[in-house]
């Protein structure tokens, strides 16, 4: 109870001896709901050594859960890479002095926003193989629609970034004669790009998440090959989507981490406009929650 | 559009669309009350209800839905034999709603949290000085002010939280994503009609929704 106790005054005596109740009673209520969870567990044998025994043999990890991370991984990493490009082509694109161009990219933009994911990838994966009449291959179906998805959030992302340059960057560009291009990658781009730094890494957490819908029109990555598959080999269901979603988890806090450190390291060197003393600590940004 | 001239067709689109909506409303519900509650205890002086307030966060909003929705049907459901109400459909939609709810919540928690903290110190320390409690604080002062300015981010959660209602599709739903799924395997000359449709329902309800979020964002703001 350090700097964040605005809200709340600091402890008296009867104050501490309410806080150690409530510290006391709360610590039992969830110890009980633990213990409660646990006895579930128990009753339907799920603590069972042979379901937790496949996760500390090698050939586990090496033919079902690192396999499917390694896909998980790849996709994301490739929808990464295509929803930046995306992103910026569609951010300058909105920003466009030409309504022909800026007026088309504000509706893709905003289409591919609204749509769920999953339903994008099922007209991608199911959709577009009686157009093309070839087979999609699942792990297409989910780059693209993860790029599709991402790149329009980036886009948007870009555009505010793009946006909040001080004007007189842009007019000093201007004024010593540069076109509107050379204006746009030579001053607002780069100093967007590193304002915006936090915000991708971000959505890069929403897009290890979402690669998880590949499952559903069966791309092999962790939830179908770590969870699916497992557990159809050794019957340890839960077992399997614990290790998963810890191995999510895992991935996950490692990249947020990240961004907190980036978004840090802009503040410190002064890149980004300093906050006033909050009221709490200030939390990780807010994600728009993907899936 | 030909599709759509038969009922059987406007049936499964409509009744896809009613999962989507009734997920969506009872899910939001849900997620709001258990968001509010998780960022309380967020914080709260007491250090146990801040770690599990903490606990919750950390673990939900980092896992995939999609996992939490097959944990809730094949976990909850299949294995430790938690069966909500007898009608399967039913059932599966209020598993859906404990998935979407209990991820849904913990982004609920942060913005909440973020929004606390767009109000000047000055305000809480007023509320101590005239001897509020900490509740009263919270739900006097602090909160009130809070939920104004967390209108826009609130926004898009629940926007989100509507698309994420087709994930329940995983478990066995008809929602509008199996529904496109269905009419698009069943019509394969007909796709990209049928995919405009779907798309295009969720991009005219949700487009304007989420400009009139921002609309009342901006009408509801405290202006400092």
């Amino acid at each position: 109870m350090s700097a964040d106790a605005v809200l709340y005054d600091h402890p008296g005596p009867r104050a501490k001896i309410r806080n150690t109740v409530l510290t006391v009673v709360f610590g039992v209520l969830l110890l009980a709901l633990l213990y409660w969870i646990y006895r579930q567990f128990d009753e339907k044998g799920q603590w069972a050594a042979p379901l937790w025994k496949p996760f500390l043999e090698a050939s586990t990890w090496t033919d079902y859960i690192l396999p499917g991370l390694q896909a998980t991984l790849s996709a994301a990493a490739v929808a990464m890479v295509l929803s930046l490009a995306y992103g910026l082509i569609f951010a300058v694109g909105r920003l466009s002095d030409h309504w022909w161009l800026s007026v088309p990219s504000g509706v893709v933009v905003e289409f591919f926003r609204a749509v769920p994911l999953l339903l994008l990838m099922f007209f991608i994966f199911y959709g577009l193989p009686f157009i093309t009449e070839q087979p999609m291959p699942p792990f297409w179906a989910v780059v693209i629609g993860l790029t599709l998805y991402n790149g329009s959030v980036l886009a948007e992302a870009f555009r505010a970034g793009i946006k909040a340059v001080p004007t007189g960057q842009s007019e000093a560009g201007y004024a010593i004669g540069m076109r509107k291009s050379q204006v746009m990658r030579e001053i607002l781009l780069p100093q967007a790009a590193r304002a915006m730094l936090p915000v991708i890494v971000s959505q890069l957490v929403v897009l290890v998440k979402d690669t998880a819908l590949g499952y559903i029109i069966g791309y092999t990555e962790l939830l179908q090959n770590g969870v699916n598959t497992l557990a159809a080999n050794f019957g340890n269901i839960v077992a399997a989507a614990i290790v998963a979603a810890i191995i999510y988890i895992l991935v996950n806090a490692a990249l947020t981490s990240l961004a907190g450190w980036l978004e840090r390291r802009t503040r410190r060197q002064g890149r980004a406009p300093r906050k006033r003393t909050p009221l709490i600590e200030a939390g990780a940004g807010v994600g728009g929650g993907g899936a | 559009m030909d599709v759509f001239s038969d009922p059987l067709n406007v049936d499964v689109y409509v009744t896809g669309f009613l999962w989507i909506l009734r997920l969506t409303a009872a899910g939001a519900f849900f997620a709001l009350v258990l968001g509010v509650v998780l960022a309380g205890m967020r914080v709260s002086p007491v250090p146990v209800l801040r770690g599990f307030g903490a606990a919750w966060v950390n673990i939900f909003r980092n896992t995939p839905l999609t996992l939490i929705v097959f944990f809730c049907y094949f976990g909850l459901y299949s294995t430790l034999g938690l069966s909500i109400v007898d009608d399967i459909d039913m059932n599966n939609f209020w598993l859906g709603v404990i998935g979407l709810a209990v991820y849904t919540a913990a982004f609920v928690c942060e913005a909440i949290r973020s929004g606390i903290n767009t109000i000047p110190a000055g305000q809480a320390e007023a509320a101590r000085a005239v001897g509020m409690s900490f509740l009263q604080t919270l739900t006097i002062i602090v909160l009130p002010q809070a939920g104004r300015a967390v209108i826009a981010p609130l926004g898009s959660i629940f926007i989100a939280l509507c698309k994420n209602a087709t994930i329940v599709g995983t478990i066995g739903l008809m929602e509008s994503s199996n529904a496109m799924k269905e009419l698009i395997n069943a019509n394969g000359d007909a796709v990209i009609p049928i995919f405009l449709v779907f798309a295009g329902t969720f991009a005219v309800v949700l487009i304007p929704t989420g400009y009139g979020f921002g609309w009342l964002a901006n009408r509801l703001a405290v202006k400092r």
